[in-house]
């Protein structure tokens, strides 16, 4: 006998200990993965896609065992995801939940719209300021360009 | 990183820029012609601006200054592909200050992360041209007495043009009222008007010049460039309009001065040009005041 609420979560198994994010759009999935640098980590992660979510249609999760990440780092998901949920998993109990908070200022992650713009041609980090609202948009911190949340680029 | 740059005109507070004033006046009164002895000033110039060039070099070498520079990026180490990086981190060894043009925004900015030594931007792209809004500024004070309750009429590109999108935000602090003047596709973009709005500054929108003219204390002109309009028909037909001909300047306030960032095209008649009303070719002797004065200023000479 399972409750709704169970057979969702089990369509990607548990985890013991590790980092679970989770009500992350679909669409953005693979962004998320890209910032986190999960296409390189070495540890267990595990990806539910296209999953039903009475908030979004269609939502992802993913599972990280073994992995803890720092505010600063999981933080920048905020940009692409700002509905998404961390939930830290000691045991297979969930020992803290909360939602990602948009950073202030994000450095070397995204490509600047605008062409003509240093970073595009130098080898160099990008800056951006954080300017929040509905949809999250970054303003360049060297030719002052905004990029809104439809052309955020993930370097 | 070094100890003051002027890369956008906001890197300074309005007291910083009321000081700057100050230092240039007691330049045009007092030239100082010793204040640089033993500096080397580089002029890095990535795209050719031969009058920026020379208003800064005039600069320099009123205080007594030594050049070195490139005023040509092809001939220069930058056709070989070396970075910007490694150019500004070579010539910050060679030199005391850098006066830099480039033609990718943001480029000033970078350059004065990596320097040593201070930084002026002579402008990056269409993004920031600080020492023009200084001798905008100090051309406004000389000619009316004052900076503040300036009723200023931008006409020509708001769109695009940088000069007055600096100059509109440095003078917000000082009350002034603006009438914009433009063909509605190159109307002044909604930032602009929401930072005035958010200043409390009073501003109107106008599709020609209006009746209004006696009221202006300065008009500043620009150029409305062809290549902004897709359809080269309706530039012919609009860029008449924008057009100041002396004729129209017959009820304008004796003080009333025509500023312009130059170079003009068609939109200032020739015939303004003998009436006292013309100050753009003053103005342009007044960029050589402002920049010896942000020089000294970057350098600590001046405080």
């Amino acid at each position: 006998m399972f409750t709704k609420m169970e057979k969702k979560e089990l369509k990607v198994s548990a985890i013991k200990n590790g980092t679970v994010i989770d009500h992350i759009p679909a669409k953005d999935l693979f962004k998320v993965v890209k910032i986190l640098g999960l296409d390189r980590i070495d540890t267990p992660v595990t990806i539910g896609n296209n999953l039903d979510s009475e908030k979004f249609g269609k939502k992802a999760i993913i599972k990280v065992s073994d992995k803890f990440f720092e505010d600063k780092e999981i933080n920048k998901i905020a940009l692409i995801a700002p509905t998404a949920n961390l939930n830290i998993i000691r045991d297979y109990e969930v020992k803290e939940k909360r939602p990602v908070e948009l950073p202030q200022s994000v450095k070397g992650i995204c490509k600047c719209i605008n062409p003509k713009c240093i970073t595009n041609s130098e080898p160099m980090a990008t800056k951006f300021d954080v300017i929040p609202g509905k949809t999250v948009s970054l303003k360049c911190f060297y030719c002052g360009k905004v990029t809104d949340h439809d052309h955020i680029e993930i370097i | 990183m070094n100890n003051k740059s002027l890369i956008s005109i906001t890197d300074f507070s309005t007291k910083e820029i009321l000081r700057v004033l100050e230092i240039a006046e007691g330049f045009e009164k007092n030239p100082e012609p010793h204040l640089l002895d033993g500096k080397v000033v580089a002029t890095l110039f990535f795209e050719p601006s031969t009058r920026t060039r020379l208003s800064f070099e005039s600069a320099v070498n009123r205080m007594g200054g030594r050049i070195i520079g490139f005023s040509d990026p092809n001939i220069s180490s930058v056709s070989k592909g070396e970075t910007l990086k490694d150019t500004i981190r070579i010539v910050s060894n060679y030199c005391d200050l850098i006066v830099m043009r480039h033609p990718l925004e943001g480029s000033s900015r970078y350059a004065s992360e990596v320097a040593t030594v201070p930084v002026v931007n002579a402008g990056d792209g269409a993004n920031q041209h600080p020492t023009q809004t200084l001798l905008d500024m100090y051309s406004i004070k000389k000619t009316q007495g004052r900076l503040d309750n300036i009723n200023i009429f931008m006409v020509g590109d708001l769109k695009y043009g940088r000069t007055v999108h600096s100059l509109l935000q440095a003078m917000s602090p000082f009350n002034p009222t603006f009438h914009f003047v433009s063909h509605p596709k190159l109307r002044l973009p909604d930032e602009y008007k929401a930072f005035l709005d958010s200043k409390g500054v009073k501003y109107y929108e106008h599709e020609q010049f209006s009746d209004l003219i006696p009221e202006a204390d300065i008009i500043y002109m620009t150029r409305v460039q062809r290549e902004r309009f897709s359809d080269l028909v309706e530039y012919e037909k609009t860029k008449d309009v924008y057009v100041l001909r002396n004729s129209m300047l017959d009820n304008a306030k004796p003080t009333m001065k025509i500023l312009h960032p130059l170079p003009r095209i068609n939109e200032i008649n020739q015939d303004v040009d003998p009436n006292p009303k013309a100050y753009y070719f003053e103005q342009a002797r007044n960029g050589v005041f402002a920049r010896q004065a942000v020089i000294s200023y970057v350098l600590g000479l001046k405080h």
